[in-house]
Order: C-alpha cells, then structure tokens, then sequence
C-alpha cells in the first residue's frame, strides 16, 4: 500500500510519518500532484495559520487536487479545518468537502469564574463516535488536542467533544476524513485510528 | 472536559538521563528514550526533555535524541535547555519535537517569544521561569538555572511574555524544589487565574495530595515532576487514579 502525507507550509509531517512508522508503514511525504493522486492513502495533516495554508495550496493547485481525490484522505488538526467550507482564521474560503465552517473558541461567550483557555492544550474526550475509522475504540476515548478553532456540527459529524461547548472532532464525507485531534501523539488509541484509516 | 496533565520530567547529560537532586550527586538513570517510553505506557500526558549539556557537541547530539524520541514516544513532548534562536527552535521541530521551552534567552532577548511564535504558532513556545519568593514577599525571576537573580517580579514578565507570544508558562517555584513539601500554590494561582495561557506546576510535588492541592486550590493545567518518578515514590497509574478519585478530570 502506497501512504502519502501531504507535504505544505504547514505541516507536522514528521510526527505523523514516525507514527506510521510505529504501526508499520512506509509513508511517502511528497507536494507531488501524481505522487499524491495514485497513492492508496492520503493524510493531510496541520499545524499552522489557515489563510497562509490555503494561500500556498492555491498557488500549487493543491486545493483542486486533494477535493477531487477519490481514495481514502484522512485531514489532521488544521488539515480538517481546511477541508471544511469557511474559517474565521484570516477569514478565508477552505477546500468544502465537509459542510460545516470553522470558528474561533475565543469568540464563544464564557460566563465560568475561571474561563476556559484558548487554545485548548492537552488530553479531551471524544464521544459519539460513528464511523469504522473508531474500530475499537471505546466511547470516550481521550485524545490530544491543540487548537484555537473548531468546527461546528454538522450532517458529516462522527465525533464530538465538550470545550465551552460541544463541536465536532470527527467528519465524514464519503471517502474524506478529517480529525481535530493528534492521533501521531494520542498515546495507543492514537495510533489505532491510524490504523484504522489505513484499513478502510 | 479538558484534563489535567501529568507530566514527568527528564534531565539529560551527554544524551543520558541523570538522576539527581539540584544537580548535586548526578547518577545515570539511562537511555532517556527508554524511560521516556516507559512514562508514556504508564500513563504520563506529556514528556519534558531537559538538556543540561554543556558542551560544543549539544547542538548535535540534542537533534539525535530528539529525532530518536520522536521516533518512539507516541504522547506530545517538550524539549529544553539552551535554546535561544528560532534556528535552535526549527531544527527540533523539524527533527519531531512537539514544543520547545525557553528560559534564560527569552529574558534577555524578549522580542525572540514573538519571533518563535510568529514562525511555528505560540503552542510550541513554553516560557519556563525559575522564581523564588524573597523576604518583602514578592516573587522574583531568576536566571541561568537559579543562579541569577533579577529584579523582575514574576508575574509581570509572565505576564510580558504571554502578550509577546508564549503559548504555556513552566513555573519552577526555587523555594519548593527538592523539598517535596508541595507546590508553589499562590504564585501559580496567580498566573494561572489571570493569564490566559495554561500554566504547568513544577517544584515540590512529594505525594499525590500535593498535586490534588495544586490543581485545584493553584488551578494549575499540568503538573511536573522528577525525581518522585525517577525513584518510583510517586507511580504515575496511581497518581492518576488518586486525583481521578477525587474528581478532578484525568485520562485513565
């Protein structure tokens, strides 16, 4: 099987290429169109601002490419938010395969003694969950999350989590995927959703 | 709900972890891969790898141990000790370190935070500040490992440094570490009910009740330890048990 991580100006390749590693496979991290379309999987991984992202992927004809592909393509943390409809993050039009835009923590009303922090840094749980990519993975499985924004839920939610209010951590849309959270650093559970996607 | 970290520190000599209170009577404790690792299967929420190498060989040395942890640590960790550039800053990122933690360099050159934070995102910038309380009762910041003292109280340059960038304050109480009689709890309340940055405890964590006390009474995001874990007089399965017991929010 041929897994290609998408490389761009925001990335975290790396980490999720040693966490394929760990679980066995030899991944790819290419930008190359060809490359990137006859792989069997595709992870888009993110870490990063998400107008200078989506600027770079123009500029490459990236965005075209990674919304017309048609085998199994897992987004992670920024890469998901980029595959959504619209972000408040320099308030730029992302890639629309999930229907649901994205939107800043910090503009959520808090009314606590203690606000919660923006960003959300450390260990979360994720409940209903719906969908193979969370095989074997009990309900309310912690998972590692930094982030600023979130995305809404939608129609394509198969995962949420609670910070100041629920919202989604986990779409689908036909053979796209997309995580808000790390699995490459959310301990085993991690690396079985990894797993997982490489199974579908 | 967001849970509350637990997070063991490692100390690194020449790429091995050494044991050791205050630096005094340093033994070899190890690949620090392998501990790290060890951590990580018990539960540990994130790693802290501290390089207190002093040698011209550290550049290249500290970028190996990163890439080989990164290599086999599959939890979130943070590497420090004599960063001061955004150059010293890519290169561990770039070989798979998650955040980086500055100290020293950030006082002197405060402008390098937003630098850091511009180029890679103020999550991977850890100000780590060493304090301690003096007799008029303020806290002050302290530099080169404790053993600078400056006239700048704490809070005012966490406070300076979150607005210039920094993502996460690691605050090391001098007066409580190695003692093992508890956390700092009013200088870490301070930070972190009025910064809007999590705030990670360190210094004086002796048994799980001392890390209860600080994460509710200091309404600290994360705790930090050593030499508890290193010698297993705090287990980290039973330290999360405790504190999950006692219904503060932990991953089990």
């Amino acid at each position: 099987m041929k897994t290609v991580i998408i490389k761009y100006n925001a990335g975290n390749t790396q980490s999720v290429l040693y966490a394929l590693e760990r679980i066995g496979t030899a991944a790819i991290v290419s930008d190359d169109i060809e490359t990137i379309q006859s792989a069997d999987r595709v992870i888009f991984p993110g870490v990063g601002e998400a107008s200078t992202a989506m600027a770079y992927l123009r500029e490459r004809a990236l965005d075209k490419v990674i919304a017309q592909l048609e085998q199994p393509v897992l987004g992670i943390c920024l890469g998901m938010q980029l595959m959504c409809t619209h972000t408040t993050e320099g308030n730029v039009d992302c890639l629309g395969i999930f229907n649901t835009p994205v939107k800043n923590f910090g503009d959520l009303p808090q009314k606590e003694e203690h606000p919660l922090k923006v960003p959300q840094i450390g260990w979360n749980k994720v409940y209903d969950m719906q969908s193979p990519l969370f095989k074997n993975i009990p309900n309310e499985t912690y998972f590692y999350f930094v982030h600023s924004y979130y995305a809404e839920i939608c129609e394509d939610t198969i995962g949420v989590t609670k910070y100041i209010q629920p919202y989604t951590v986990a779409l689908n849309r036909n053979n796209f995927y997309g995580v808000q959270f790390h699995p490459e650093k959310s301990a085993d559970y991690g690396e079985l959703l990894l797993k997982n996607f490489l199974d579908l | 709900m967001l849970c509350k970290r637990i997070i063991p520190c490692l100390d690194i000599k020449d790429g091995r972890t050494v044991k050791g209170t205050n630096f005094v009577e340093l033994r070899d404790a190890g690949d620090p891969v392998e501990l790290g690792a060890r951590y990580a299967a018990e539960g540990a929420d994130e790693l802290v790898f501290l390089d207190i190498t002093a040698t011209n060989e550290k550049r290249k040395t500290l970028k190996e141990l990163v890439n080989r942890i990164a290599h086999h640590i599959n939890i979130p960790f943070t590497v420090g000790g004599g960063i001061s550039t955004v150059e010293d800053v890519s290169l561990l990122l770039e070989n798979g370190a998650d955040k980086i933690s500055i100290n020293t360099a950030a006082y002197k050159n405060p402008a390098v935070l937003t630098e850091m934070a511009k180029q890679f995102g103020a999550q991977c910038v850890v100000l780590a500040i060493d304090t301690r309380l003096e007799e008029d009762g303020e806290w002050y910041v302290y530099l080169n490992g404790g053993r600078v003292k400056t006239d700048t109280r704490c809070f005012d340059w966490a406070r300076e440094a979150v607005e210039r960038g920094a993502g996460e304050i690691l605050l090391t109480s001098m007066n409580h570490d190695g003692t093992k009689q508890g956390f700092a709890v009013d200088i870490t309340r301070q930070l972190a009910t009025n910064l809007s940055v999590p705030v990670i405890a360190s210094g004086g964590g002796g048994n799980a009740a001392h890390f209860e006390e600080i994460f509710l009474k200091g309404q600290a995001d994360a705790a930090l330890a050593a030499s508890i874990f290193h010698f297993k007089e705090v287990g980290i399965p039973g330290l999360k048990q405790y504190l999950s017991e006692k219904g503060l929010p932990i991953r089990l």
